[in-house]
Formats: structure tokens, C-alpha cells, sequence
């Protein structure tokens, strides 16, 4: 009776209903699209640096991340394979050999990131093989080379021309090679597209004079979500002493801290957007008690307990809101679909700025639910707060004052 | 036997000059009267019938219902008294505007958690018996005021109450309407052997009353009962 009563009073005043009803509508609706373009983005940055790259998880040499050097590589033992075979959630451990070294060609030189790669487990990882852009994929015990685009128009060196490496290696003794160009990648990362030199695994450890060494393990999981369990696994696994085991978010802390801050300033300028609301709400009701005291009055003096009227007037401010919320949930579905499918490009300059941190400045939205979840329930938590005073105000209703008119 | 016992019951309005709106009121009412409280405006009627129908505390004095000394019972009590003992009628805006006449009679049934079948079979009885069979799901919007007052009546007698008060019920009606309603009323106190307690200043109601208790100043000045 409650719920049909409650029902049938918003409607009373259909044209006070609508435009609370449109407050929440319009705040949820821009609430939500905002937060998905902003957790799309933070999912799109940290998939960009995390599966582009350093993967969610890394096992290193004690010490190598501080001081990333070849004498900070470690013997790619059994032990690593062993420890992280009997996770579940880790799918593979992709090997990795990396450290600078110069390119030149005939012409010109430029200094060049060296990976040494398995080129199989490396596309699982982080897709490389999309990347290619001309040519074919590097092969495990090939000796061609693959290269960033933008180191190739750099060295004036394309498909099938020969690329020079030179650089110290292991232990400091002098690495020199020479390597057929066979694939050209493309990187939205002009950092890494104007550095990136990809060599077969073995090749790489030939050319650095460091067989069998490794410098990292990335970790390829089979949920992301996963990675603080595994690296609290591993480090019982394995001797902490000797290897370092660290997840995305201690690789990459500016990332962690820009996507906080960013998020909190959302957040707060949803809690302004909200408060506002709120307000509106409050007054809608306050007025709306206003007017219905007599009725309550009535109500009471023939026997309705005030905490059934209480929960009535409740039930009100709830409906009006969860009309908002569901209407305006509905109404940002299409938004937050188109910029899924047409991602936002946030121009050339921000592009650049991006492009530092090894990113790709296109944002789709999120369409995690969690989102739509959580507008949900703040909305419905501000409905129920806005219900408390006049919860109160109907607990002290006197029949016989609210009665005399 | 005696529904209603005040004894010597005061209502004092403090301020510059106290007003006694109920000034020492001793009555006793017993089952299956038709009782009017007459009397000039502010002469306490609606004062004394809210003190018997628990809906407001006397100054001083002792109010017994049904043996109950309600002026005992805290807020919460009497609102339950309420539901379970009396019915009741105000002078206008009875009704709860988004329900229709069946469900406004029936409205104290379900805060009384009676079964459907009883409230469907009860609320059909009453609304035939004010005439208003054919009403059943128009909104009081809908019904003209001595409608609204009949459906009023209806769910004040829908839960067979001890008793009813109605203040001034007939107060806003045209004259037809007043004497359908007074009918309607006298009827079913007939009928339910419901007791009935109304006040009024409208000679035409007064006449039909069995029991007329006249107060001025918060007295009772008279007290008349005729066959
Ligand atoms: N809340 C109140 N505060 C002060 N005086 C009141 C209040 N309610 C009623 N009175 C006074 O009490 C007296 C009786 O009022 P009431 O019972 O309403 O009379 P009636 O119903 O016979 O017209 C009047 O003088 C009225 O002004
Ligand atoms: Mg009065």
C-alpha cells in the first residue's frame, strides 16, 4: 500500500515530478558519460603503457630497475619458469633482453632501444605483430631485425636493407652486428616509434655477448585484475634477495599518480554536480510536506503509524530519483556507445603530451558497469539523505496543529 | 455500559490570558448513543472531541475509553488506539486525495492488517450503504463534498469501531446533502449498533440527535437526552 501510495502521489504534481525527475535524469546522464570517458581513458592509458609494454607484472635482478644495464641481467634458470608455471593466473613469462645500443646506416646514426625478443610470446603479450606496418613479423632463428618506422625514415633504411648495431655489451665488451631489415613497426609513441629495434632472442643475446641472460621476465596474466596476488605469490616463490618482482603500478607510479589525481578531480566535480541536485530535491520535498500537512494530519489521526508515513514520503523521493537514474542511465547508453566505437581524439598538442608517457592520445569510454553502478547508488544515497529531514519533520507531525488550518 | 468517561477534564491554552477551552467536562457515554456536542464556535466542541478521540491530551482530568485510560498511553500508543478503536470524521478533506472511495474505505482495514476478502466484502456493504455502490473508483476529486463526507463516513465504520466522532461533519454540506448524510449515519448507528458522537451548531442536525450536550465556555451547560 505503501508503494502504491508513494506512486500515485508523484504523480499529484506531474510538473514538479518532471523537473526533479530531469535534474537527476540530466546529472546521472552527464555523471556517467564524464566518468566513462574518464575510466576509459585511465583503462586505454594503462592498457597502452601496461600491455604495450611492461606487461602487468616483471621479474628482474634485484636492482636492475633503478639501474637498467646489461650487468643487471640475470641467468634465465628454470627456477623463474618453475615458479611462475605453477600460477594459474599467469599465462606465460615472455622473455626480454633490452639495452641500448647506436643504429646507423650508411648515412647517419641514431641511438636505438635493443629488444631481444621471443616473437611468438611477445605478440600474445602485447600484440607486436599488429604493429607491423611492412614487411613480415621477426622470426625466432632468423636473423632479420624489425624496426620502428620512425628510426627507418630517421636512417633512410626500409624493407630489406641492412641495419649496423653497435654498442657494449655484456660485461663491457664491445657489440657489433649486422641485420637484415625485414618488418617495419608502427608505435603511437613517437618516443618509441623513433627507437624501437626488435632482434630474435637468441640474436640479441649473441649481439650483447650475453648467452642465456635475460634482463626481465614480462608477465602476461590471464586477468589483469589479478596482478597484486601473483606478485605476492612470486615473492614467496621466489628468493627476494636475488630478484625483484614488481607490478605496473610501481613501474609506472607518475601513471598511477596522474590517473588518481585526475580521478579525483571528477569526483569532486561530480560531488558539486550532485550537492546541486540535492538541493533541489530537498526543496521539492520540503515544499511538498509543506503543503501536505493536513493530509498527514489525517493520515495519523486514523491510525497510520508516522514511520509508515515517513517511509511513504521516502519512497517518493526515491521513486523520483530512481526514475532519473534509470532514464538517465538509458540516455547515456548511446553517448557512452558512440565514443566507445569513435573515440575521442584529444588533438596534436595533447597528443604530444601524451606521447611521453608512451601513450596513444585516443580515448574510447569505459563500459564498465561499476560506473553505471556507482552513479546509481550515489544518486540513491543523496535521495535517501535528502529523505532524513523530512523523515524527521513527519516523525513530529501533531494531528490536531496539522489539522488546524 | 459506557464507552466514553471523561472526568473533570481541563484544556487550558496558556498566554496572556489563558483560554479554558475545555473547562472541567465530566460526560458519559455509553454504548450505542447518537450524541451531538452543541454549541456556539469556540465554545470547545472540537477541543473535547480531539481529547476523546486521543488525538490531543487534556490539561488535567482523566479520560477513559472502552475502560483504558488513555491519557496514559504515549504518541505511538494512541496512534494504534486510534486505528483499533475509534472512528473518524472531519469537517472536510477527509479523504486521501490519490486513492479511490474503495480504497480510502478501505485504507484503515489494511493499517489493521484485515484479510482481503473481509475488506472487499465490508467496503462494498458500507459504500452501498451511503449510496455510493456506483463511486467505488472515483477519486474524492471526482465526488462532490457530501460524497466525499459519505465515503468519510464509510471508513470511519469500515474496521466496526467502538465508537465515532465527527466534528462538525455536515459544516461545509448544502442542506440535502446534510439530511442524506445525517440519514446515513443514523442508520447505520442503527443498524451496527455503532456508537455515534458528532458535533455540530446546525439546528437541523441538533434536531436529529438522540442526546444533545450543550457547552458554552468549555462547560456543558445542558444535557439532554429525548426518546
Ligand atoms: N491551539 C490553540 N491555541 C490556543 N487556543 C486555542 C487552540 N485551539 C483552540 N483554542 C481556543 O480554544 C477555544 C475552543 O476552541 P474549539 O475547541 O476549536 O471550539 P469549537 O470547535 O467549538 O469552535 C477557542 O477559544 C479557541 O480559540
Ligand atoms: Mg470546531
Amino acid at each position: 500500500m505503501l508503494y502504491k501510495l508513494a506512486w500515485r502521489n508523484i504523480w499529484r504534481n506531474k510538473r514538479r515530478t518532471f523537473i526533479t525527475m530531469g535534474s537527476v535524469f540530466f546529472a546521472v546522464m552527464l555523471a556517467i558519460l564524464m566518468r566513462s570517458l574518464q575510466e576509459g581513458s585511465y583503462e586505454k592509458m594503462i592498457e597502452n603503457v601496461v600491455s604495450f609494454y611492461t606487461g602487468y607484472v616483471q621479474i628482474h635482478k634485484e636492482g636492475y630497475w633503478d639501474d637498467q644495464v646489461l650487468d643487471n641481467s640475470f641467468e634465465a634458470t628454470p627456477v623463474i619458469k618453475t615458479a611462475t608455471s605453477s600460477l594459474p593466473s599467469v599465462n606465460e613469462a615472455v622473455p626480454r633482453l633490452e639495452s641500448f645500443a647506436l643504429a646507423a646506416s650508411d648515412s647517419t646514426s641514431e641511438p636505438c632501444l635493443v629488444v631481444g625478443a621471443d616473437p611468438e610470446k611477445e605478440n600474445v603479450l602485447t600484440g607486436l605483430q599488429n604493429k607491423l606496418v611492412k614487411g613480415d613479423y621477426f622470426k625466432t632463428g632468423s636473423a632479420g631485425a624489425m624496426i620502428a618506422e620512425g628510426l627507418s625514415e630517421k636512417l633512410q633504411l626500409g624493407v630489406g636493407d641492412t641495419l649496423v648495431l653497435i654498442g657494449s655489451g655484456y660485461h663491457g665488451v664491445s657489440a657489433a652486428g649486422k641485420y637484415p631489415i625485414t618488418g617495419l613497426v608502427r608505435f603511437g609513441s613517437p618516443d618509441l616509434n623513433d627507437r624501437l629495434v626488435y632482434l630474435p632472442l637468441e640474436k640479441a643475446q649473441i649481439f650483447y655477448g650475453a648467452e642465456g641472460r635475460l634482463t626481465s621476465y614480462a608477465l602476461n596474466l590471464s586477468n589483469p585484475d589479478d596482478y597484486k596476488a601473483v606478485v605476492k605469490d612470486l615473492k614467496k616463490g621466489l628468493d627476494e634477495g636475488q630478484y625483484e618482482i614488481m607490478d605496473w603500478t610501481e613501474m609506472m607510479p607518475e601513471l598511477v599518480q596522474m590517473i588518481e589525481s585526475d580521478r579525483g578531480g571528477g569526483i569532486i566535480m561530480m560531488g558539486v554536480l550532485y550537492v546541486i541536485i540535492a538541493f533541489g530535491m530537498f526543496g521539492t520535498v520540503l515544499m511538498m510536506i509543506a503543503e501536505r500537512q493536513y493530509e498527514f494530519g489525517v493520515m495519523t489521526a486514523v491510525g497510520m503509524k508516522k514511520r509508515k508515513l515517513a517511509t511513504m514520503v521516502g519512497l517518493e523521493t526515491i521513486f523520483i530519483s530512481a526514475m532519473g537514474i534509470i532514464t538517465g542511465a538509458i540516455a547515456s547508453l548511446p553517448f557512452v556507445l558512440y565514443f566507445y566505437y569513435n573515440p575521442i581524439y584529444l588533438g596534436d598538442s595533447m597528443a604530444e603530451a601524451y606521447a611521453q608517457f608512451g601513450m596513444e592520445a585516443v580515448f574510447p569510454t569505459s563500459l564498465d558497469p561499476a560506473i553505471f553502478i556507482n552513479q546509481a547508488l550515489t544518486v540513491l544515497v543523496f535521495a535517501v539523505l535528502v529523505s532524513i529531514y523530512p523523515a524527521i519533520k513527519i516523525m513530529q507531525i501533531d494531528p490536531v496543529k496539522a489539522m488546524h488550518t | 455500559m459506557s464507552v466514553i468517561i471523561t472526568k473533570n477534564i481541563y484544556k487550558t491554552y496558556p498566554g496572556v490570558v489563558p483560554v479554558h477551552a475545555v473547562n472541567g467536562v465530566s460526560i458519559d457515554i455509553t454504548e450505542g448513543e447518537f450524541t451531538a456536542i452543541v454549541g456556539p464556535s469556540g465554545s470547545g466542541k472540537t477541543t473535547l472531541l480531539n481529547i476523546i478521540g486521543g488525538l490531543d491530551k487534556p490539561t488535567s482530568g482523566e479520560v477513559i475509553v472502552n475502560n483504558q485510560d488513555i491519557s496514559q498511553l504515549s504518541n505511538n500508543e494512541l496512534i494504534d488506539f486510534r486505528l483499533h478503536n475509534i472512528g473518524f470524521v472531519f469537517q472536510a478533506y477527509n479523504l486521501i486525495p490519490v486513492l479511490t472511495a474503495k480504497e480510502n474505505v478501505e485504507f484503515v482495514m489494511l493499517l489493521q492488517k484485515r484479510a482481503k476478502e473481509e475488506r472487499d466484502n465490508r467496503v462494498a456493504e458500507l459504500l452501498d450503504a451511503v449510496g455510493l455502490g456506483d463511486r467505488m473508483n472515483n477519486r474524492p476529486s471526482q465526488m462532490s463534498g457530501g460524497q466525499q463526507q459519505r465515503v468519510a463516513v464509510a471508513r470511519a465504520l469500515a474496521p466496526k469501531p467502538k465508537f465515532v466522532l465527527a466534528d462538525e461533519p455536515t459544516a461545509n454540506l448544502d442542506s440535502t446533502s446534510t439530511s442524506n448524510l445525517l440519514d446515513i449515519m443514523a442508520e447505520l448507528n442503527r443498524k451496527e449498533n455503532i456508537t455515534f458522537v458528532f458535533s455540530t451548531h446546525d439546528q437541523r442536525v441538533i434536531d436529529r440527535a438522540r442526546r444533545v450536550i450543550t457547552l458554552e465556555d468549555g462547560k456543558i451547560v445542558s444535557d439532554v437526552t429525548r426518546e
